[in-house]
């Protein structure tokens, strides 16, 4: 299953939502405000890492460029184009949106 | 003339206006229309101050390119506040600290304040206007 998360963890609960119903193997894609979380130094950051054993972590690139955050991806999150957040929604059979 | 000239119709009075920006920039609307309303009110020669907190210490990231989000990128707009005799830009030191953020990720001086400091600044303003 992929998850999508799109609003900040440092505002919102909606990735303790996520991380709480993703099932080992899931992925997560972080999108829009939520992409702060998988940056050093956020709060969130820990989360996220310690999620990265059973789950595969994904931000959205134009969306962490966008806030100036391109260069502080955490290690473990794989970072994708809009083609790749197509590719996920194609290659998993359901999603679900945090919104 | 003369009467308009004796009618009091508050023109000269300031106040002291803060401006709290507590969102992050490009997931709502809110940072840039905070910004709008920040240049129309120095427009009347108000005292401002812009206050930084929770996600909208991300408002004055360097660094940024929207391009390939297709918004506009208004963090340059925070450069020109000077140009607008806005010069009193503060940020909350545990907000930039819980995103791992210091004063050289930022594209303008600020003044970093404790929440007691931010607290004193807020209780001092005659009115506090929250984006």
């Amino acid at each position: 299953m992929l998850h999508i998360v799109n609003k900040s963890a440092t505002e919102r609960g909606a990735l303790d939502s996520c991380l709480s119903m993703a099932t080992k193997g899931s992925a997560v894609l972080l999108i829009e405000d939520a992409v702060y979380a998988a940056t050093n130094g956020n709060a969130a950051a820990a989360k996220i890492q310690a999620a990265a054993a059973d789950l595969k972590i994904y931000a959205l690139g134009p969306d962490l460029a966008a806030r100036g955050m391109a260069g502080r991806v955490l290690d473990g999150v794989n970072v994708v184009d809009y083609g790749g957040f197509v590719d996920l929604v194609a290659e998993h059979s359901n999603c679900q949106s945090w919104l | 003339m003369s009467e308009m000239d004796d009618m009091d119709d508050g023109s000269g009075i300031i106040k002291k206006f803060m401006f709290l920006n507590r969102k992050a920039p490009h997931g709502t609307v809110y940072a840039l229309e905070g910004l709008e309303v920040v240049l129309i009110t120095a427009a009347f020669d108000q005292d401002v101050s812009m206050v930084f907190t929770d996600d909208g210490v991300y408002q004055l990231i360097k660094g940024v390119d929207t391009k390939g989000i297709e918004v506009k990128d208004f963090s340059r707009t925070y450069r020109a506040l000077e140009g607008y005799d806005i010069e009193k830009l503060y940020v909350d030191q545990k907000s930039m600290d819980a995103r791992g953020l210091t004063e050289e990720d930022l594209i303008v001086d600020v003044t970093v304040l404790s929440v007691d400091e931010m607290a004193n600044l807020m209780a001092e303003q005659d009115v506090v206007i929250s984006f």
